[in-house]
């Protein structure tokens, strides 16, 4: 099997090339059938590689194989080179599982648009992209992944290129993801730099794990969190985040699969891929839980105050990446791929869902214009509802273990601190609030659409429901994978994923004040220790949450729209996202433009122009002058020859007499 | 004049001061003259007293060609020319010289000053040294070595003469034949 | 020929006239007399040959007399083949008038 590893990102592959030559000329349902089979076929060969490592022990679950040499110069070498281990197998399963759904789901989202072939090529080369990066064997190779999955998400963010909004919202996700590849690429050079000055030339991760040690640990620091900078921009924490809430711009499962379920969980997935890199950096550590931390928090806010439900679900997405950072930013990096993976299923299922509402009601994104969903669309609503369930946390659900296995490690590593707890916990609150919100006024209450579309209203076909049950299932059996010790379970996630993070884990201990001894016995076992006691306060907090939501919007409807009324300031900011992409674009577009001024008219024009100008005229003017010579006039010649043989008679003979 | 025997010294400074002299003079009122004729005129005066300074350092054959070449077929030529574009009757205008070719003329003599520099140095005061036979410019002499050692520039010569033929006679072609 | 004329007057009366001749060549307006000038500063250069040769007993100084000859001639027949036409282009042989080439 593991020779078959490269199939995994191939299939994808040759969907693109197919439907990209031929999607034009070949009929609707053909077209689909490719793109669905290539990622079937990816999953299926997945499946069979994790039942391959099921059948060996934990240590020899890593299969690698190199295709070919892409770079060798002096000592360096990389290769296009494949590399599944414990981790890569998680992620392979999730995006091609997830992917198959939304793909299926697409075809029929997507039957009456003009472009539809030209989105199916557009959607496998992302799939294709996706399984580079994490399937990728080396940094590099990697990061073709990394900005391949960009490029896709401009394509299908601007897919109706001919709306501005859309392919200006491309363009944004583009460049803001470039700054972050920036900081991407500054971290391989570091690196790089930082271990040849060994002697060690490599990029490959499993020879970066034998040689880490010896970077210094300023080098680990710098080299951690300029990687961080490019999570940051891929992954949509602050301050790059901004590109996010705009690529709703794009097809409803465009931004399931992309911006919920996989590209922008790549940083996530990258940090955990180079954790042997940052537990030798616990200040970049800090740094991260930080931002991730605050970014939840601060997404969560806005996401109280908008009206679009695909906006509310792209904050939503903004703020639960900033829990999965959290996680791996405390160490606990299988907390974090743990909450990756049902926020997949959830957050995946979400979008969907939500394209099903749109679908529903032709188009329309307005909360405020829906209701009353329930007994017209079941199925919908249905899914909505577990999803919406899964993501506020409640027990039992997949988003409650996940993100509970995150809240207990980042209070246990940091030494038992309340600060990073107490701000997940308020937000987790604010997740449940804004998500129940959008789910009573979209689907309770009046139907407070026009005529003509409550007409139309009507469920959603097949080939759109069954993805939907699909991941609703996921969502409520996914966390069960993981259930904590406190509470019976073996945590089997945690334990698949040691072999890839536990010597991390024991190198991160004494830096981030680990779990003192007593701490951790009782954690195992004690219902009362601390572990239990957050476990519960979190669980009371997500209800509240729900209860509120239900009070305010379907018990009493106008408190909110009295709060708006009493508080228009506050309100505003927040629903114009506390003005950030104002200040982005007064701060740094208006700056580059200001500087891009100064370059054309002084640097260009005057200094650039005038020199080589000026050079031109002053070789003209010499010219010129020179040109005084050439009278036509012989008699001027003859006289010019004579001085000349003056001359060199004279010197003649002053060497001969002198 | 070394087959001759002993020439009186007081003869050939004579001949030689008479001959310079004139070609001087010659020389000064072939420049200054206003008439053209006037000028070649007095040109081939001093091409004939070249010849006779060529005697006097026992280049005859030379000094016979000069008169010959120079003197005849050069100077005929030239006062064809002038004739041919009737230059003789127009040479009334006496305009003034140039204040630039004063000051021209004035600097070329410091050519002849730093010739004379040159001769008055101690590297030219020699008298001719009697070294063995002393040669003779005689058509022999010149022959000999015309065509023997000399033979190839010989022949370009010729051919350069040629080409100073037909050039001349393309060049004096009018339009078409 | 013990006490012949001592070379270096025949050397000065040679860079007399080509001295002259000189002149004549920047201070003349007529191209035929610029010409003759020519010819004149031709012919002090052939008198330094001559007196050379004579000095250095070689035959060698009247060879090159004999070639400078030569070629005098046939740059005057095409020289004045040139004012000719030059002539019937203009109207004039004035040195001072004809400046085709002023750039």
């Amino acid at each position: 099997m593991a020779d078959y590893i490269w199939l995994i990102p191939v299939f994808p592959a040759i969907g693109f090339l197919v439907n990209g030559f031929l999607g034009r000329k070949l009929p609707r349902a053909l077209v689909s059938w490719i793109a669905c089979l290539a990622l079937l076929g990816s999953f299926v060969v997945s499946a069979l590689v994790f039942i391959e490592f099921l059948k060996v022990p934990p240590e020899s679950r890593l299969f690698e194989k190199s295709v070919y040499t892409w770079i060798a110069s002096g000592e360096f070498a990389a290769s296009v080179g494949f590399r599944i281990d414990a981790l890569s197998i998680v992620m392979c399963l999730v995006v091609s599982g997830v992917g198959f759904l939304i793909h299926v789901y697409s075809a029929g989202y997507m039957h009456d648009d003009e472009g539809f072939a030209r989105y199916f090529t557009y959607l496998n080369l992302f799939v294709f992209m996706m399984l580079t990066l994490v399937t990728a064997n080396n940094l590099l190779f990697m990061f073709v992944g990394w900005e391949g999955v960009g490029l896709c998400s401009y394509l299908l963010i601007g897919f109706w290129y001919k709306k501005e909004s859309a392919s200006n919202a491309g363009k944004k996700a583009f460049i803001v993801n470039r700054i972050g590849d920036f900081g991407f690429l500054l971290g391989i050079f570091f690196l790089l730099a930082g271990l040849g000055s060994h002697g060690v030339w490599t990029l490959d991760f499993g020879e970066l794990q034998k040689h880490a040690h010896l970077l210094t640990g300023a080098a680990a620091t710098l080299i951690t969190f300029l990687f961080f900078v490019g999570a940051t921009g891929k992954s949509a924490q602050l301050p790059l985040y901004v590109w996010l809430p705009d690529a709703m711009e794009g097809p409803t499962p465009v931004s399931s699969l992309i911006h919920a379920a996989t590209m922008v969980t790549a940083g996530v997935y990258m940090i955990a891929r180079l954790n042997f890199l940052y537990v030798m950096a616990p200040t970049t550590m800090f740094v991260v839980t930080l931002v991730g931390v605050l970014t939840a928090l601060f997404a969560a806010t806005i996401g109280c105050a908008q009206y679009d439900i695909k906006r509310v679900l792209a904050y939503s997405t903004v703020s639960q990446l900033g829990y999965m950072f959290v996680g791996v930013g405390a160490g606990a990096f299988a907390a974090g791929i743990f909450h990756l993976m049902t926020h997949a299923f959830f957050k995946g299922l979400l979008f969907l869902a939500a394209g099903s509402v749109m679908h529903a009601m032709s188009g329309e994104l307005d909360m405020r214009r829906m209701g009353g969903l329930r007994k017209r669309t079941p199925v919908t609503y249905w899914t909505f509802l577990a999803g919406c369930i899964a993501i506020a946390g409640v027990p039992g659900f997949s988003g409650f273990f996940s993100k509970d296995e995150i809240m207990w490690k980042v209070f246990a590593n940091y030494g038992g601190s309340l600060m990073f707890w107490g701000i997940g916990a308020v937000t987790a609150g604010l997740t449940a609030f804004y998500m129940f919100r959008m789910f009573f006024t979209t689907f309770h209450g009046e139907c407070r659409a026009s005529e003509e579309v409550k007409h139309h209203i009507h469920e959603s076909p097949a080939v759109m429901t069954i993805p939907l049950v699909i991941l609703a299932v996921l969502s409520v059996v996914g966390g069960w994978v993981g259930v904590p010790h406190i509470l019976g379970g073996a945590n089997r996630f945690e334990q698949w994923l040691e072999p890839v993070f536990g010597p991390g884990k024991e190198a991160a201990a004494p830096a981030l004040n680990f779990v003192t001894p007593a701490f951790a016995e009782g954690a195992a076992t004690h219902a009362a220790s601390p572990e239990g006691m957050l476990m519960a306060a979190a669980v009371i907090i997500a209800f509240a949450g729900i209860f509120i939501a239900y009070y305010l919007y379907l018990r009493h409807p106008q408190i909110p729209a009295d709060f708006v009324r009493a508080f228009p300031g506050v309100f505003r900011t927040v629903n114009n996202k506390y003005y950030v992409d104002e200040l982005y674009q007064a701060v740094f577009v208006r700056g580059l433009f200001a500087l891009g001024r100064i370059a054309k008219g002084f640097i260009d024009e005057t200094l650039i122009d005038g020199t080589v100008n000026g050079i031109a005229r002053l070789i003209g003017g010499i010219g010129s002058l020179i040109r005084l010579i050439q009278t036509g006039y012989v008699q001027g010649y003859a006289f010019a020859m004579i001085i000349g043989a003056i001359a060199v008679l004279g010197y003649l003979i002053m060497k001969v007499i002198l | 004049m070394s087959d001759i025997g002993f020439i009186n010294p007081l003869f050939q400074w004579a001949v030689f001061l008479a001959a310079a002299v004139l070609s001087l003079f010659a020389s000064i009122m072939m420049v200054t003259r206003r008439n053209p004729i006037h000028s070649a005129l007095w040109l081939i005066v001093a091409f004939f007293s070249l010849a006779v300074i060529y005697l006097t350092l026992n280049a005859q054959f030379i000094a016979v060609a000069q008169v010959i070449v120079y003197a005849g077929a050069i100077m005929m030529l030239i006062i064809f020319v002038i004739m041919l574009i009737h230059l003789e009757s127009a040479f009334v205008r006496r305009r003034k010289l140039s204040g630039a070719k004063v000051i021209g003329a004035f600097i070329t003599v410091i050519l002849f000053l730093e010739v004379a520099a040159a001769v008055l140095s101690n590297g030219c005061k020699t008298a001719k040294a009697a070294t063995g036979a002393v040669l003779t410019g005689s058509v022999a002499e010149v022959g000999n070595s015309l065509y023997g050692k000399y033979l190839f520039p010989f022949e370009i010569a010729s051919i350069l003469l040629l080409i100073g033929i037909v050039g001349a006679v393309v060049l004096a072609r009018r339009g078409k034949d | 020929m013990l006490h012949g004329i001592p070379t270096s007057f025949y050397f000065a009366l040679s860079g007399a006239l080509f001295t002259i001749g000189a002149i004549g060549v920047i201070t003349r307006r007529n191209a035929i007399i610029v010409f003759m000038c020519i010819e004149l500063m031709l012919n002090g250069v052939n008198l330094t040959f001559i007196a050379a040769g004579n000095m250095l007993n070689s035959i060698d100084g009247m060879i090159f007399v004999f070639f400078i000859m030569t070629v005098a001639a046939a740059e005057a027949a095409i020289g004045l083949a040139i004012f000719v036409l030059l002539f019937r282009l203009k109207g004039t042989v004035n040195v001072d008038e004809i400046n085709l080439l002023k750039g």
